[in-house]
């Protein structure tokens, strides 16, 4: 149990879609600087999981904080901009280039749109900022999602699958993104079916199996 | 970590997301534009060169192609927005009501490019009487604004109830029905030498309600998606 305030401190949640269960009294408490890989086959409810830590989807039971906020409550609200998701859809606009991707995020979030270029730079797509999102491969996209985690700097990141399309240059690289997250004191879930691939990753692992966390 | 940024550049910031969009994709350009265009001229072709009554009928058949093309591009707009794309606009921390804000301003600006187009095809097919066409500067507007609004609220409420853009028309085509009237007779009544204010304060009434109604439902819209 980590002894400053829990980033993420979730109790008893449940979740269904319509009478289907997907998750069941689940506990989950994170610190700051820690990491926990959720590993599970398909449709065991770690993407489920992953919303609701987002506070993007109600639990139907149970009670937790995120960031601080009630995971209910209209504080949650707040936080999401402290909040990055990276899902197994890539969420860019695809009529626009990466560049424009990366620069409207910046632009809603009060950073400098300029910084757009440095982020594609670490992720290794400077040559190809100009390039349309619909006109990029799954794998590049993927890159720009974490080069927009690099840009907004979230405290709380929560990654989905993160190795999907990746090269194994670019697995480097969410490793180098989780590091970063963990060494500003902010914390980071990682959902995926391959134990071995995420364990480098993070400093515990929890099997998510028939919509508990054991 | 950046700090919370007010309302006006969050919803600048969305307008200008979604014009550089049209932009690049040209639906409204090319599809919708020709489509409003071609829909003036067939009219003609079906009733017959009868010139008066084109000429009575034109500014009704130009609001209602307006009407028509408000309905498409909202549903456009609202099919090519994916979930993940929602999650992630939601988790940039952008308040719903500067995002319903944002989209009914590009709206808007979409809308009136289109009545400029296709209300220009309108005068030179029906020799449309332009008595009183400065009050057109007003009356545009205010339909582009109301239009937008509307299909944008639509929009958000079709996708809460996970209705899909299909829902779209039936919600936009009824409380579009005082934009309409409001246009088309307060066109008429510039013509008949009646006084246009009451039809104009009643457009200018429904978009201020629209904009009420848009801004207070956008997070509860956005919470339930």
């Amino acid at each position: 149990m980590p002894s400053a305030t829990p980033l993420v401190d979730l109790h008893g949640i449940a979740a269904r879609i319509g009478v289907t269960p997907i998750l069941r009294d689940v506990d989950l408490t994170l610190g700051p600087g820690e990491s926990i890989g959720l590993i599970g086959a398909n449709g065991a409810g770690k993407t489920t999981l992953l919303r609701i830590v987002a506070t993007l989807l109600r639990p139907s039971a149970g009670t937790g904080t995120v960031l601080g906020a009630d995971l209910t409550g209209p504080d949650r609200y707040d936080v999401r901009h402290r909040i990055g998701l990276i899902g197994h859809v890539p969420a860019l606009y695809p009529e626009l280039t990466l560049t424009e991707n990366l620069a409207f995020a910046a632009r809603v979030c009060g950073i400098d749109p300029s910084r757009s270029q440095d982020a594609l730079e670490v992720v290794g797509l400077a040559a190809a900022a100009g390039r349309r999102a619909g006109e990029s491969s799954h794998g590049m996209q993927r890159r720009v999602e974490f080069a927009r985690a690099l840009l907004l700097e979230p405290e709380l990141l929560l990654l989905d699958e993160p190795h999907t399309a990746l090269d194994p240059a670019a697995v480097e690289l969410v490793a180098h993104v989780v590091d970063g997250v963990r060494k500003r004191g902010g914390a980071v879930v990682v959902a995926a079916h391959d134990a071995a691939r995420v364990a480098p990753l993070v400093s515990s692992t929890a099997e998510v199996k028939g919509g508990s966390l054991r | 970590m950046s700090g919370p940024v007010r309302f006006w550049p969050q919803a600048s910031a969305i307008a200008r997301r979604d014009l550089d969009r049209e932009r690049r994709s040209s639906e409204v350009v090319w599809i919708t534009i020709p489509f409003g265009a071609v829909a003036l001229l067939l009219i003609p072709l079906a009733i017959g060169t009868n010139e008066k009554l084109l000429r009575d009928i034109g500014p009704g058949m130009f609001w209602v192609v307006v009407l028509l093309f408000g309905v498409l591009t909202s549903v456009r707009r609202t099919s090519v927005e994916t979930p993940a794309q929602r999650d992630a606009v939601a988790l940039l921390g952008i308040d719903p009501a500067a995002e319903f804000t944002g989209k009914a301003m590009a709206l808007t600006v979409m809308l009136i490019g289109f009545e400029l187009l296709v209300g220009a095809a309108a005068v030179a097919l029906y020799d449309i009487d332009l008595t009183g066409w400065p009050w057109l500067l007003l009356v545009i507007p205010l339909v582009a604004v109301g239009l937008a609004e509307l299909g944008t609220l639509s929009g958000s409420i079709a996708t809460s109830v996970n209705a899909g853009p299909a829902l779209i028309p039936f919600l936009v085509a009824p409380l579009a029905i005082p934009l309409l009237l409001g246009a088309t007779q307060g066109i008429e009544a510039i013509h008949q030498g009646e006084g246009i204010v009451s039809w104009m304060l009643l457009m200018a009434i429904v978009v201020l309600a629209l904009a009420v109604a848009g801004v207070l439902t956008a997070r509860p819209l956005q919470e339930t998606r």
